[in-house]
């Protein structure tokens, strides 16, 4: 064998054989701390394949001696996380909605529990800043149809709206004035023209005028004399710059014909006390909480 | 007669002796070395910054600074848990980190500035592998006594006087590596406290493994492989080449006047040869730390330690011969000495060459002049140390301890409410960065008619705020400014919200946008 490869003349090395470009690679011995170092690395594999799992089986990998699993690790922090929790969560579930928001630091764990399940269960409808969208409220405004105090918002989110599972639901119902034959499409652009007048907005004068008498025998019951909405029934505030389904005159006219009912789930039995607390608590500190 | 006087010569070959030569094998079996002691200016000046350096190590986690009733009284701390860096009157957050990088970097200029003039004074007086190994071998000496008495215990057979002995070396060597990871976890926690709790085994496991490893790396690098770490495992060696040029002052065997080497004098005298100043006693070789023969040449293994000046301006004393034979030289003088005293012709050094008849160096020598400190090379150096220093020291009086960081809501960026008016919202941060509880009043300047709540402070009304802030705090609010339908402007309008203490005046603006949407007209 040593006779295969040449000497270097220079060094007097062996050469390995291999060559370049007629570069040669001289058969140095290795380093001594590099060749420990490589045999401490061996004895450590052999000690950590026998201590953590390392070996595919048909069923899994082997479970080394050690029993470590990642899964574990993730369920261990889990739990100890919730245990770092529990003291907080404890007093939210004791606590009043009214109380939690008193306190800071009861307020400032809520509104941020609150803020990332907002993310997963609310968000789908009300968009992930709550900015809402046609016929999903914006909850960052002050105008409420079901009020907007913090046991208002509690009792919206707990129960939900118009839905049939929960007999507790906030419910109610607008006629629809114009399938319904309950008024013809004259006089619907009347009130609407009305509708618009009230709002600050640009409309047929003459037509408002119309409207008005209309809205007084029609309307007023729920939306007020003066079109202040009422949130007993969830009818919304008509003479302010807020709109659930748009202001424009053809969305009016069309909610008044044919009108549109939101359904909000009921969220307390799916996701309890305390995470619907917890989310009142965000929906309220967004800035149009009352 | 100064020749009278008997130079016992040192049986010691350099460790790296034909380590280039032909035929040598790459890896090379450690020649174990045992560094004789040495007396002398070198060595007072070494003894004196290794009780100095070693001092601040050991004792700047114990110094106390009185910071008031809301910061640790710990001189120098890195606070991890709270994110803070103490040095005596400087408190640094993490945002400030650049100080540290700056004295980084100012230590990156200072130590060229360093080599450019003297070399390696690094290696040789104040790195830390150069300051333990040195106490190291202090500890050694002080046991097993000077380089022969080591050398024959080294070679002896295990005896109970030999054992004994190393145990003892080794029993100390290891205190001393304790102490030594000891004190560096001081500088992160509350030193007397951490001592406490360290000792009944109450200290935090991640003091316990930086105290071990510490410790292992101390007694491993300063007992065990001491020159081995400068040679082989110090990238430093390679970059100072780099670093020097020909008026750098380095350790330098001036071989113009000491070749050619003379056993005994008497005896080369007596055959009529002519010689130099050295008399082969290798003492320069035998106090070596890193083993290697100075009169080689310049070499990547030499710390300039200087201990070899020393030992061979001892004996130069004593045989009545001017000092610096070895001396720090730069490389200019040493070529234009060594011209000098070779035979042009020949080439070979002839030591008559550059003494006059009384045996006085001729006045063409050139000795160390101050004035090769004053170089192009060293002014550039000293000039961005002091630049860098200026700066820091000038951004450090100056900087804000009152901050204000103001973000934008973006989702969604503007809300519009029932009345019609606008609404904005924003995270502010304010940063108390001093240790006392201060009242902010936050406010909002521009924006006409606009006005301003937080969402954590019901009670807020208007266009500012009293916010109290803990004492080296960051309190985070979030605030809404609302502006009514009549006074708005469609687009992005500019205002300012600013930051105020009544008390110390400092002021914190910063300049915020007010979006309101729609269509420009």
């Amino acid at each position: 064998m040593a006779n295969l490869n040449e000497v270097d003349e220079l060094s007097g090395v062996e050469t390995t054989g291999h060559e370049w470009d007629g570069i040669k690679e001289l058969n140095n011995p290795l380093p001594r701390w590099w060749l420990w170092t490589f045999y401490l690395c061996i004895l450590f594999a052999i000690g950590y394949v026998i201590a953590y799992p390392a070996f595919p089986g048909l069923h899994g990998a082997s479970k080394g001696l050690l029993g470590w699993s990642s899964r574990a690790d993730i369920r261990q922090e889990l739990s100890a996380a919730e245990q770092a929790n529990s003291e907080i969560v404890a007093k939210i579930r004791a606590a009043k909605i009214t109380d939690i928001l008193a306190n800071e630091k009861l307020r400032t764990f809520a509104v941020a529990a609150g803020a990332s399940t907002f993310k997963v269960r609310c968000a789908t409808c009300h968009g992930s800043g709550a900015q809402g969208s046609p016929g999903f409220p914006n909850l960052n405004d002050n105008s409420w149809l079901w009020g907007g105090k913090p046991e208002d918002i509690l009792q919206t989110i707990t129960h939900g709206i118009r839905d049939a599972s929960d007999k507790d639901a906030r419910t109610s119902q607008m006629p629809a004035f114009g399938h319904d034959k309950l008024l013809t499409s004259d006089q619907i652009l009347a009130v609407a023209n009305y509708v618009r007048q009230i709002s600050k907005q640009d409309a047929d004068t003459a037509l408002a005028a119309t409207g008005a008498k209309i809205f007084t025998d029609n309307c007023a019951a729920c939306h007020g004399d003066k079109g202040e909405g009422k949130r007993e029934v969830g009818a919304p505030q008509l003479n302010d710059a807020i709109w659930l389904y748009k202001g424009d005159l053809n969305a009016i006219i069309q909610q008044i014909n044919n009108p549109r009912q939101g359904v909000m789930p009921a969220w307390g039995s799916r996701l309890g006390d305390v995470t619907v607390k917890e989310l009142a608590a965000y929906i309220h500190s967004l800035g149009g909480g009352e | 007669m100064a020749t009278t006087t008997i130079i016992e010569r040192q049986d010691v070959k350099a460790i790296n002796t034909g380590a280039k030569a032909a035929g040598a094998p790459l890896y090379k079996t450690r020649t174990k070395i045992f560094p004789k002691r040495a007396d002398g200016a070198f060595r007072r000046l070494k003894w004196l910054i290794m009780l100095v350096t070693l001092a601040i190590y050991y004792i700047t986690p114990w110094l106390r600074w009185d910071r008031g009733a809301y910061a640790p009284n710990q001189a120098v701390l890195v606070d991890m848990a709270h994110r803070r860096f103490y040095f005596f009157f400087i408190e640094i957050w993490p945002q400030e980190f650049f100080y540290v990088a700056g004295l980084l970097v100012m230590a990156g200029v200072g130590l060229f500035l360093v080599t450019s003039v003297v070399g390696r004074a690094w290696c040789g007086y104040t790195c830390p592998q150069t300051v333990w190994t040195d106490l190291f071998i202090a500890v050694e000496r002080f046991f097993e006594g000077d380089r022969n008495a080591r050398m024959k215990l080294d070679a002896a057979a295990w005896s109970f006087h030999k054992i004994i002995l190393r145990v003892i070396k080794h029993a100390t060597w290891i205190l001393i590596a304790v102490a030594t990871g000891g004190a560096w976890i001081f500088y992160f926690a509350d030193a007397p406290t951490l001592l406490k709790s360290f000792i009944t085994g109450q200290a935090p496991f991640i003091a316990y493994g930086t105290v071990a490893v510490l410790t292992a790396t101390t007694y491993v690098f300063g007992g065990l492989m001491r020159e081995q770490v400068c040679i082989y495992m110090c990238p430093w060696p390679r970059i100072q080449a780099a670093m020097l040029d020909e008026d750098s002052l380095v350790v330098t065997y001036n071989d113009w006047r000491g070749e050619p080497r003379s056993h005994g004098s008497k005896k080369a005298l007596a055959q009529g040869l002519e010689i130099g100043d050295c008399v082969d006693c290798n003492a320069c070789v035998a106090v070596c730390p890193t083993g290697i023969d100075i009169r080689d040449g310049q070499q990547l293994e030499c710390i300039t330690c200087a201990l070899c000046i020393d030992a061979c301006d001892s004996v130069m004393e004593k045989i009545g011969k001017p000092t610096g034979l070895i001396s720090y030289s730069t490389l200019h003088d040493y070529n234009h000495n060594l011209v000098l005293a070779k035979n042009p012709t020949s080439g070979v050094i002839a030591p008559h060459r550059i003494r006059d008849a009384s045996g006085e160096f001729i006045s063409g020598i050139r000795h160390f002049d101050w004035r090769i400190f004053f170089r192009l090379r060293t002014l550039i150096y000293l000039g961005m140390w002091g630049l860098i220093g200026i700066a820091m020291l000038y951004m450090l009086m100056t900087r804000d301890r009152l901050q204000l960081n103001v973000l934008h809501d973006r989702n969604p960026i503007s809300v519009k409410l029932s009345d019609g008016s606008i609404r904005n919202g924003y995270t502010i941060k304010l940063l108390n960065m001093v240790p006392e509880p201060r009242v902010i009043t936050l406010s909002i300047d521009g924006l006409p008619g606009a006005q301003m709540a937080v969402a954590e402070m019901p009670e807020v009304q208007g266009r500012s705020a009293d916010i109290s802030v803990d004492p080296d705090k960051l309190r985070s609010l979030h605030v809404f400014v609302t502006q009514s339908a009549q006074m708005t402007t469609v687009g992005k309008v500019p205002f300012k919200i600013t930051a105020h203490d009544k008390q110390s005046s400092e002021q914190a603006t910063y300049a915020a946008q007010f979006d309101v949407p729609g269509a420009k007209p």
